[in-house]
């Protein structure tokens, strides 16, 4: 059994690149299609409405005839955006937090702690749908709500990791040594983060992309005609009687695919950069 | 005798001074959370007052500046937020826009459903997910653990509303062995409802809330397990003839139930969230349902308020969670001897 | 199990463990950690296995008991009392005849107290007339612990106190063979006297006890005869008195590594052994002392020395007589 478990653990480095690999073309595939695909692909054809799987639209059609793959693939590229966006604005926020308490100000660490805290006392979902009706809802109160809330579990690591650190006996030899505390930020405290910096930006997105969808299904965020797949998936909601199956499965499948995928390539790199996995 | 009289009145003053400062921090963190979105609502574009009186039907002159003097129109933004915050603090938190009702009570009848919702889905994610952690632990890749695991890591990646949206699909439209949606019947008085009607109309929103918070309170008692079954004192028991069935029971559940307990607590906003979701889905008259229709109707009392009381719910989860670790783990709780 | 052996209680020929490793890419390495161990141990008698750390010699604990890890393969004879030890018997002495006591508080669950702890999971047969709890307390009245201990969690134990709490998990068991696993690291000199004065009482009571420790100075003064394990390989037994600084000195020793161990022995010359214990990966074609060994010959670099019987002790090694 344990044979196996050890193969794995040396495998997982191959099958992690692969995966990171294949997951950046299908990203970059789906950001591209969003773009690519011509507007009249996913437009309104009557003529075509509420047509079941076929060859010629592969996930069938909605109540207006809009081929549901055109549009599922235009949502998922609005998704990409917007996860990409907010994740990496909240790893950013997560990291000045971790400097900041690296800073090791009296009280700023406390102060962090007190607004992480904060962060995670409000439901996420209530207070993204709180900014996104602050700011009039659309694609900014959707990018502001979710960079807000994302960042807190990065920058609670991180700032974990920095305080530990910063007890490290080579980190307090650095500062005997007359090193500034610039130089020991980007010497040791850097490079030891920025592992887990892109390990929790990579899981961020697919969390972010999770929420995007939801947002969006509640009717925040983005507006009804522009293709997203909580759009798609709160419309195929009245149709459910109807017998449109199609129009809530296939997107949501293709979804629940994409964020599987960020998902694994994230915990599969976390496995992989961890020193101790590498014992199994 | 003595002594231990002392001891445990020592204990009890030092969970109180504790249980002190953590209502303090509540404290803290709930004023800034109304600070925090009393900004947030001022800032929108949507005037409450305005939205009030163009809301439904005619207004009286004396209903109107009632509600402006709630508001404080025309004041400056700090002196409204005080003038909300002391009316607040005497318990009237306005009245909702959409309801016409004062937005406590709608709360307090909403939270009712929500609770029941969410305790059905809190116990059975966390007895689901407990049961399927432990099998997952003790069966470190073999194929029940593979195979458990890879469900809960797709449980992961679905959103609580699609998987709303396919359960109701496929039980309640396709086979038709659940209604649709709502807490009770349609057409059918309050009073009347029967408590297997409600039930029934509570189980597939319940399990889309449990399915979704499963993995987890699943994957976490997992590793917890593993790490328990490669500790020294299992291999030391396991010296002393332990078998698997017998470890579990003496060490394995002993060592990982008040983290699965701790986390379950720890996880009230998710859970509020995924309520939220799956409320929607099911047209289900929660809080959830109700603070998504609050924004979009531009409720703003609505909103404010279940922010706040949801703020509260997720600091009292997080506390019971603190509370247990400090009370209930002997390492924590004799230390003082 | 209460049969008297007249024959030693555990009885080791060629065990070997090695454990299935993949290296790189391509197939799989055995990594050999003990290879051919020969050993005996008597009723009433103490043996001590000395080695420096990395010899392999924690490994031949779990190896005695069956709960090594499910990638390590074992080959080679284990006798308890005659009765081969295979996996089932294995399974039904842990606990029931062979009890091991481990190193430290760390070996304890630390949510249950040590009451519960010490008393077992209940496969144990009690003594007729006691109930456990009874010969619990009085297990607990011989070692000195005060009753209150089994209320306690292990964290609440002190050092010496835990060292004899595990001690205890061996005596309630009423076990015939224990395995003591260095159980003296950490301590200071005294108490690690009192921790072997333990176990020497417990040998005298006629049980066999096999005490694994690296700190050969220690063993020297409890124990009856000594195994030096070095590289997965018991090099030497010998009694205990052929380390003495006797007549003879240490020219009674057989095995130019436990001369070296005991020339590096504080009250001796104090004098370290040159060079490093080849890691279990890396073990030379023959003897593996032999890059160290001042007295190899080609014949040790190209052959693994058998055990033979020497000055009433056992060695492997083929300069054994010349050394003298």
């Amino acid at each position: 059994m344990s044979r196996t478990g050890y193969k794995k653990g040396l495998n997982r480095r191959t099958k992690t690149l692969f995966l990171t690999l294949f997951l950046s073309v299908l990203v970059l595939l789906v950001y591209a299609s969003g773009i690519l695909i011509p507007g009249e692909a996913a437009g309104t054809n009557i003529q075509y409405a509420g047509q079941p799987p076929s060859w010629a639209h592969p996930f069938g059609t909605d109540n207006l005839g809009r081929d549901l793959l055109m549009r599922t693939l235009k949502g998922l590229s609005v998704s990409v955006t917007v996860g990409i966006t907010a994740s990496c604005v909240s790893a950013v926020i997560a990291i000045l937090t971790g400097i900041a308490t690296a800073a090791g100000l009296r009280g700023v660490d406390g102060v962090i702690g007190w607004i992480i805290d904060l962060m995670m006392g409000i439901p996420h979902t209530v207070l993204i749908l709180l900014i996104s009706f602050s700011l009039g809802r659309g694609l900014k109160g959707l990018l502001v709500g979710i960079a807000a809330t994302h960042w807190t579990s990065l920058a609670r690591l991180i700032r974990g990791e920095v305080l530990q650190l910063r007890s490290a006996h080579y980190i307090a030899a650095s500062r005997r040594l007359g090193k500034s505390g610039g130089w020991i930020l980007t010497h040791h405290l850097l490079p030891h983060l920025a592992p887990q910096f892109i390990v929790g930006l990579i899981l961020m997105f697919p969390h972010a992309i999770l929420h995007e969808a939801s947002i969006s299904f509640l009717g925040y965020g983005l507006s009804p005609e522009q293709p997203a797949i909580g759009i798609i998936l709160a419309e195929s909601m009245r149709y459910l009687s109807s017998g449109m199956w199609w129009m809530a499965v296939f997107p949501g499948l293709l979804l629940v695919l994409f964020v599987l995928l960020l998902d694994r390539l994230g915990e599969n790199l976390r496995a992989a950069l961890d020193p101790y996995s590498t014992q199994e | 005798m003595e002594r231990s009289e002392r001891d445990s009145i020592h204990k009890i003053r030092r969970i109180l001074g504790w249980l002190v400062v953590k209502i303090l921090r509540a404290l803290s963190l709930l004023f800034a959370v109304s600070v925090i979105s009393f900004a947030l609502v001022s800032a929108s574009p949507v005037d409450p007052v305005q939205r009030y009186i163009m809301g439904a039907g005619p207004v009286s002159q004396e209903q109107q500046s009632l509600i402006e003097a709630y508001w404080g129109v025309d004041r400056p933004p700090a002196e409204r937020y005080f003038n909300w915050l002391s009316a607040l603090l005497h318990g009237d938190l306005g009245v909702s826009l959409l309801y016409r009702r004062p937005v406590a009570e709608i709360i307090a009848e909403r939270f009712g459903n929500s609770l029941a919702l969410m305790l059905c889905a809190w116990v059975f994610s966390g007895m689901a997910g407990y049961a399927l952690g432990c099998v997952m632990g003790m069966n470190r890749d073999r194929w029940p653990d593979q195979c458990i695991r890879r469900i809960c890591y797709l449980l992961g990646s679905v959103p609580a509303f699609w998987l709303g949206l396919i359960l109701l699909m496929v039980f309640a439209v396709m086979l038709g062995w659940f209604p649709v949606g709502f807490s009770a019947p349609v057409g059918i008085l309050d009073s009347e409802v029967t408590l297997w009607q409600r039930l029934h109309h509570l189980m597939l929103p319940a399990l889309t809330l449990g399915l979704v918070s499963l993995s987890n309170i699943a994957l976490h008692t997992r590793q917890r397990m593993i790490d328990v079954m490669n500790s020294a004192y299992v291999l030391f028991a396991r010296a002393r003839g332990e078998g698997s069935l017998t470890l579990l029971w003496r060490h394995g559940l002993r060592n990982t139930v008040l983290p699965a307990v701790t986390l379950q607590f720890a996880s009230f906003a998710e859970l509020f969230g995924g309520s939220v979701l799956a409320e929607n889905v099911f047209s289900y008259p929660g809080l959830g349902s109700a603070v998504s229709e609050a924004g979009l109707g531009s409720d703003v009392p609505l909103l404010l308020g279940i922010t706040l009381f949801s703020t509260l719910f997720v600091c009292v989860g997080n506390m019971i969670a603190d509370l247990l670790y400090g009370i209930v783990d002997p390492r924590v709780r004799e230390v003082s001897r | 199990m209460e049969k008297r052996c007249d024959s030693p209680i555990l009885e080791i020929s060629g065990l070997s463990v090695s454990f299935q490793m993949y290296d790189n890419t391509f197939g799989r390495k055995d990594l050999q950690v003990i290879s051919d161990l020969h050993m005996r141990v008597y009723a009433g008698e103490m043996l001590a296995v000395v080695g420096s750390s990395g010899s392999g010699k924690s490994l031949l604990a779990s190896a005695i008991l069956g709960i090594l890890p499910k990638n390590a393969a074992v080959d080679g004879v284990m006798r308890y009392c005659g009765q081969n030890l295979t996996p089932a018997p294995q399974r039904r002495l842990r606990g029931n005849g062979i009890a091991l006591v481990p190193q430290s508080v760390e070996f304890l669950d630390p949510l249950m107290r040590v009451g519960t702890q010490v008393d077992g999971h209940g496969k144990r047969p009690v003594k007729e007339g006691r109930d456990r709890g009874q010969s619990r307390r009085k297990i607990f009245q011989r070692l000195g612990l005060p009753r209150a201990t089994e209320r306690c969690y292990p964290f609440q134990l002190s050092g010496g106190m835990a060292r004899r709490v595990l001690v205890s998990t061996a005596l309630i068991q009423d076990a015939q063979l224990i395995v003591a696993d260095e159980p003296t690291p950490g301590m200071g000199a005294d108490q690690a006297r009192e921790a072997l004065r333990l176990f020497r009482a417990i040998a005298d009571d006629g049980k066999a006890v096999i005490l694994i420790t690296h700190d050969l100075d220690l063993a020297l003064a409890f124990a009856d005869r000594i195994a030096v394990f070095y590289a997965g390989m018991m090099v030497e037994t010998a009694d205990a008195s052929d380390f003495q600084n006797g007549q003879g000195g240490i020219n009674m020793l057989r095995h130019p590594y436990s001369r070296a161990l005991c020339r590096a022995l504080p009250q001796n010359q104090f004098e370290p052994v040159a060079g490093f214990q080849p890691y279990a990966g890396s073990l030379p074609k023959g003897c593996p002392f032999a890059p160290r060994c001042s007295y190899r010959s080609q014949r040790c670099e190209q052959k693994t020395p058998p055990v033979r019987s020497l000055r009433g002790g056992e060695v492997r090694c083929f300069c054994a007589d010349a050394t003298l």
